[in-house]
């Protein structure tokens, strides 16, 4: 499984980055962490002509926590997640979903930026994007953008990026202390990508859920928002009752694919017990 | 035969993981040879079709190509593998071709071979080749009644049907006061072994060199040196360090003719790698069986008969040992159990898939399964404690030598040897502290049902006609060990050295043992079916004796004394009142030969007890505790015995939960890496206990050995269907079908709620 | 393409293409063969070296990646007069049969121990989920690495 032939090129900046991606018509790809992109490159599934690494780039590698927010450089590591202090206060779903992803080694090459741009529908960053409504960062030819998680990922391993654009940042909007939250994963090993999944975390407001957020992965052709099981808590006392609604709305909203691992009616299920689990783990408060 | 035992039993530390551990092993991918080539082997991506033409041209031209074979390179005639095992001339027609020849049966079948300066060359090159093959219906399941013949000339994608019998079957289940009949499947899966196969081979006008031979290179040389028209003696394989086999890996596959055929065509030294995409379609798969089986009983649980049909899906032709598994399963049904009445059917069916051969336990984990499973049903039904059901089955002491099935055609006939399965079952129980542990069966706690099983198995080990063994003895006082038992990672350098070493009483550490290659010895067998120990080390313990003798005979003449009265001690010989050193004695090295034949099979057994926690929501089933005793006759080395029984239960766990080959109904295998085939990793089963013990020592080798290595994985589909049974009882969960993956369990769940609530 | 970079403490250069690993540059370049392939799609960790201490797939790694980094192999963690205290451990608990997944195990256990001496047996497990062994059925790999902690309880940063 020897790599088809590319050619590489290391550039210092990010203008340079783009102008060589621009230079090749959509026949270039970046590599970072390469952990996604290597293997399929052995598969011979993708054959591209040039690889632009962002190895030398400097500033895409920040973990910043202020006031507006968590940012993300694309060029973060899981491990570097795994190892800011500050982080499992600041953000504690992000570094738990972080917690699942791959396995050792991968984590201390894979990063956030390629995680995003990759866009597996079972995948945990992209999951925590969609779930706390993040904010993306995109350089292109045309200068920077801003895209909303909900518009950036547009299908199975599909994404609003175009050829000759670079992720360079992701922006979760702050985190208040005390939010109650959860997530809950179901993979057939340890590291395995998620047969289903799901994030949540809400508010509550005199003993009722409010403004709760759900996102699921695993279940569609990209992580998913459950806006209808949301309208399904919201104002609502978390009781066993709630619990069995939304997972009823679970069942209804979402229409998995079958595959090879698992039927649409299994994962279907497998959602709403996930849902059901992780509000009863977010009732003991972290 | 006086063996001193001080080395023999002892968990001697292994030499070989002195250069394991460093990264100083020589597997074949680190064989290097001057003026070497790459192959890569362009296979067919479609299951079934006639090969009408190849157009390599354009491929020719990419720099660094250096030739492109196909069929007509190499043989007018393509040579066909033969069955090593059970070869019936029933199944000739079924021997696969060395390269495609007029068709192509399954995805994966070699169609050319890519000769270049690298491997990545060689890959850029198969884009570039041009294969014509039109496209015929695809066999994939039995439900689709022969829609395409692979075989036209035969007329029925069935190459055979087996049959297993014993006693008077329709005479049993016609008086008897219980009768169920069930179907089961088992999944199709195989061996996995990590480092995938290769070969380095290099002509030089004269012989040819192979290196990366495993297992059965004897009988892989004859087949190769005729396949090329070459003499023996004009072809060599060499083993070098092995990356696992379990029974599949060294055996005769098309590239073990087509990279030496390439070295003899090209002139150059030719290297091939598999990779692991290729090798999970090129190398056996195995297990696929279906079958429809009924149990006979009086109603005090007393099994009477097994009578039924088996099918196992055997891929696209039949290869060295294709035939193992099929008949296995039919005869080894009883297993340890007293079963008198036996009628099995057992029929190999082709498909358009990989081919299919031996995989630790061949045959038996399937059936295993099936009986297994037959017993908790029968328990149930005639409200029988599901563990005094098989103590009033168990093979008793006293009923040894027993017969087993015999298995028609190329027939064979066998009897467990010796065996106390009573008391192996007792202690099983025991360790795994059945008393404690049976208040969680059925239970609810924390969201997981909890679940028991139990179940006994045999190992059959040491078949195959003969071994030999060479040891030369040179006047320094250092013993070489030349075997023909081949080692796959079972640590043979050091059992066969601490069996030499209580046997020729040359000091441990004087001792080298080299094997698996053919200029080791003249004929030898190799290791397969758990028979290393016993073949291998009985040759050394005859060659041994008759060392010891030719040593003694040399010393009485120089010491003016009887034979008998010399003794043999450390590096001198002593006779009368004096004494010489061997280096003395010895003034060219003594080479002794000697060959030990068995025509009894061994019988290690044992009882495996599990403990398990299912999640109705996922389907998950934990594996909290898991004991396995096994009974060996006589341990050489604890250790790796341990080893190896921890290993082939967790292989089994991998069978019994999460390893599938799925094809989809074009012939397609859709789980082609190693992210879609699920190896056990080491958070998966993380409380494992294995016991082995020397019961009942075997009394047909003068080891008192038996094989063992295999027995780990055997009862292990069984025992999880019944502990996930056990757990789900108040639904009355019966899987039938393995793997227990946690879809499959979910779904039992779920139609197991709706049917009780209609 | 050149590359160098430090392998096992000696500065070391090869000529290698873009698409070249570092798995394939290791074994064929540089001969150090103690790093096995298995799978060379990122799953299986036989591959495993340490870049700058931390345990990596080599195989999911282009060489020209590995310029000017530090990389040590399963060779720069052995010596030649005695085993090491994990390689000992490895061999007392009978931690290998093939001995093929075994480099992949040594670099990563190590890389694991330098780093977290106190790790305990669920995360040894957890971490060791990400490299495939066949013939142990893990058990004694768990139980060498546990024995091996008390070697690196106050050792820091050692390669």
């Amino acid at each position: 499984m020897k790599l088809p032939a590319f050619d590489y090129a290391s550039p210092a900046s990010l203008e340079e980055a783009v102008a060589l991606l621009a230079s090749r018509s959509g026949s270039a790809k970046i590599i970072s962490g390469g952990q996604s992109l290597v293997p399929m490159l052995a598969f011979r599934l993708a054959a591209p002509e040039l690889l632009v690494d962002l190895k030398r780039l400097q500033g895409l590698n920040r973990i910043v926590i202020a006031d507006d927010g968590v940012r993300l450089g694309a060029k973060v590591r899981w491990c570097e997640i795994d190892r800011d202090a500050m982080l499992q206060g600041a953000h504690p779903l992000l570094v738990e979903a972080v917690r699942h992803v791959a396995h050792y080694q991968i984590r201390n090459r894979g990063t956030v930026g390629g995680s995003l741009a990759h866009a597996d529908p079972a995948a945990e960053m992209p999951g925590i994007a969609i779930t706390c409504e993040a904010e993306l960062t995109i350089i292109g030819p045309q200068g920077q953008r801003v895209d909303k998680a909900s518009d950036f990922f547009t299908g199975s391993l599909t994404t609003s990026l175009a050829s000759d654009e670079i992720l360079t940042e992701i922006k979760l909007p702050p985190w208040p202390a005390g939010r109650r939250w959860a997530f809950l994963e179901f993979a057939r090993r340890r590291g395995d990508f998620a047969m289903a999944g799901v994030a949540l975390f809400y508010e509550l407001v005199d003993d009722k859920i409010a403004d709760i957020h759900i996102g699921a992965i695993g279940v569609g052709d990209r992580p998913l928002r459950l806006r209808a099981v949301e309208a399904v808590l919201n104002g609502q006392t978390l009781d066993d009752r709630a619990i069995e609604a939304a997972a009823a709305a679970v069942r209804e909203s979402v229409d998995p694919p079958s595959d090879i691992y698992a039927p649409a009616e299994y994962r279907r299920a497998l959602l709403a017990t996930l849902l059901a689990r992780a509000l009863r783990q977010s009732e003991t408060g972290r | 035969m006086r063996i001193a035992n001080s080395y023999i039993g002892q968990p001697i530390e292994r030499t070989e993981d002195l250069r394991f551990l460093r990264g100083r092993g020589t597997y074949v991918a680190d064989i290097n040879r001057p003026r070497q080539l790459t192959a890569v082997i362009l296979r067919s991506s479609i299951a079934h079709g006639r090969l009408n033409g190849i157009d390599a041209s354009r491929a020719l031209q990419l720099p660094g190509v250096h030739r492109i074979l196909t069929a007509k390179d190499f043989d007018t005639e393509i040579p066909r593998i033969a069955l090593r095992l059970q070869p019936l001339s029933d199944l000739e027609p079924f021997h696969q071709p060395m390269i495609a020849d007029q068709k192509v049966r399954y995805v994966g079948e070699p169609v050319a071979v890519v000769v270049a300066e690298t491997a990545a060359i060689a890959e850029d090159a198969l884009d570039y080749i041009a294969v014509d093959i039109e496209p015929l219906p695809v066999f994939v399941s039995r439900e689709q009644a022969d829609a395409a013949l692979l075989f036209e000339q035969h007329g029925t994608n069935c190459a055979i049907t087996w049959k297993a019998l014993r006693g008077d079957a329709d005479a049993a289940f016609k008086m008897a006061e219980y009768v169920r009949r069930e179907r089961f499947k088992v999944q199709r899966h195989a061996a996995m072994f990590m480092e995938p196969r290769g070969f380095v081979a290099d002509w030089d006008g004269q012989k040819l060199t192979v290196w990366g031979a495993a297992k059965t290179a004897w009988y892989n040389r004859r087949l190769l040196a005729a396949s090329l028209r070459l003499p023996i003696e004009a072809v060599d394989l060499v083993e070098v360090d092995v990356g696992g086999g379990f029974g599949s890996r060294g055996e005769f596959y098309p590239e073990d003719y087509l990279i030496p055929a390439a070295a003899k065509v090209i002139g150059r030294p030719v290297k091939w790698n598999e990779d692991r995409r290729e090798h999970m379609i090129a190398a056996n798969h195995a297990r696929e069986v279906e079958c429809e089986v009924e149990i006979a009983a009086t109603r005090h649980g007393r099994v009477l008969g097994l009578r039924g049909q088996i099918w196992s899906d055997v891929g696209a032709y039949v290869r060295t040992n294709g035939s193992v598994g099929p008949r296995n399963v039919a005869q080894y049904m009883s297993g340890p159990y007293a079963i008198e009445n036996i009628e099995l059917t057992s029929s190999m069916l082709l498909t358009n898939k990989t081919p299919t051969g031996t995989y630790r336990g061949p045959g038996r984990f399937e059936t295993d399964f099936i009986r297994e499973r037959m017993l908790d049903l029968v328990a149930k039904d005639l409200n029988i404690d599901p563990l005094e059901l098989r103590r009033r089955n168990l093979v008793a002491d006293r009923q040894m030598p027993y017969p087993l099935a015999s298995i028609t055609p190329y027939d064979s006939s066998t009897e467990l040897d010796s065996g106390d399965y009573h008391a192996v079952f007792d202690r099983c129980l025991a360790e795994f502290d059945w008393k404690t542990k049976e208040q969680f069966s059925g239970r609810l706690i924390d969201g997981y049902y909890h679940g028991l099983a139990v179940g006994s198995f045999i190992e059959g080990g040491a078949a195959g006609p003969k071994e030999q063994a060479r040891l030369v003895l040179e006047p320094d006082g250092t013993l070489s060990v030349y075997l023909g038992s081949s080692s796959v990672g079972q640590g043979l350098e050091t059992i066969m050295a601490q069996i030499a070493a209580d046997a020729t009483e040359v000091p441990y550490e004087k001792i080298r043992v080299l094997h698996g290659s053919t200029s080791h010895v003249k004929e030898g067998y190799g290791s397969y079916h758990s028979r290393a120990t016993v073949m291998g080390g009985s040759a050394i313990l005859l060659a041994a004796e008759k060392l010891k003798q030719s040593i003694k005979a040399s010393a009485a003449k120089r010491l003016g004394c009887a034979a008998e009265e010399v003794v043999l001690d450390g590096e001198q010989a002593r006779g009368g009142n004096r004494s010489i050193a061997f280096a003395e004695l010895i003034e060219v090295p003594i080479e002794i030969e000697a060959e030990f034949f068995n025509n009894k099979q061994t019988w290690a057994y044992g009882t495996h007890a599990a403990h398990v926690a299912v999640d109705p929501g996922t389907g998950h089933v934990k594996v909290l505790d898991y004991m396995a005793v096994e009974d060996v006759g006589r341990t050489i080395n604890p250790a790796t015995l341990h080893g190896q029984a921890i290993g082939s239960i967790v292989q089994g766990l991998g069978g019994a939960f999460l390893e599938h080959l799925v094809y989809d109904e074009n012939g397609q295998l859709l789980t082609g890496s190693f992210a879609d085939y699920l190896l056990p990793t080491a958070s998966d089963f993380p409380k494992i206990r294995s016991l082995t013990v020397d019961l009942k020592p075997c009394p047909n080798n003068p080891l008192g050995a038996k094989g063992g290595g295999e027995g780990g994985i055997i009862p292990i589909g069984g025992i999880m269907a019944n502990a996930v049974a056990d757990a789900l009882k108040h639904l009355n969960v019966q899987p039938m079908e393995l793997p227990l993956s946690p879809p499959r369990v979910w779904a039992l769940v779920e139609a197991a709620k709706a049917q009780l609530a209609s | 393409m050149k590359v160098e970079f430090e392998l096992n403490g000696t500065r070391v250069g090869a000529d290698v293409e873009a698409r070249t690993t570092l798995a394939d540059c290791i074994r064929d370049q540089l001969k150090q063969t103690g790093t096995h392939l298995a799978c060379e799609h990122g799953v299986c960790g036989a591959c495993t070296v340490l870049m700058n201490g931390q345990a990596v797939r080599s195989c999911l790694i282009l060489a020209v990646q590995a310029q000017g980094e530090r990389v040590v192999t399963v060779e720069g963690l052995s010596r030649d007069e005695s085993l090491t205290p994990l390689q000992a451990a490895f061999r007392k608990h009978h931690a290998l049969q093939c001995g093929f997944c075994t480099p992949g195990f040594i670099t990563t256990a190590h890389a694991l121990l330098t780093e977290e001496p106190e790790a305990d047996e669920e995360r040894i497990r957890d971490v060791l989920s990400g490299n495939l062994c066949r013939c142990t059925g893990y058990v004694p790999i768990i139980q060498a690495v546990l024995e091996a902690r008390s070697a690196y309880a106050h050792k820091g940063n050692e390669e």
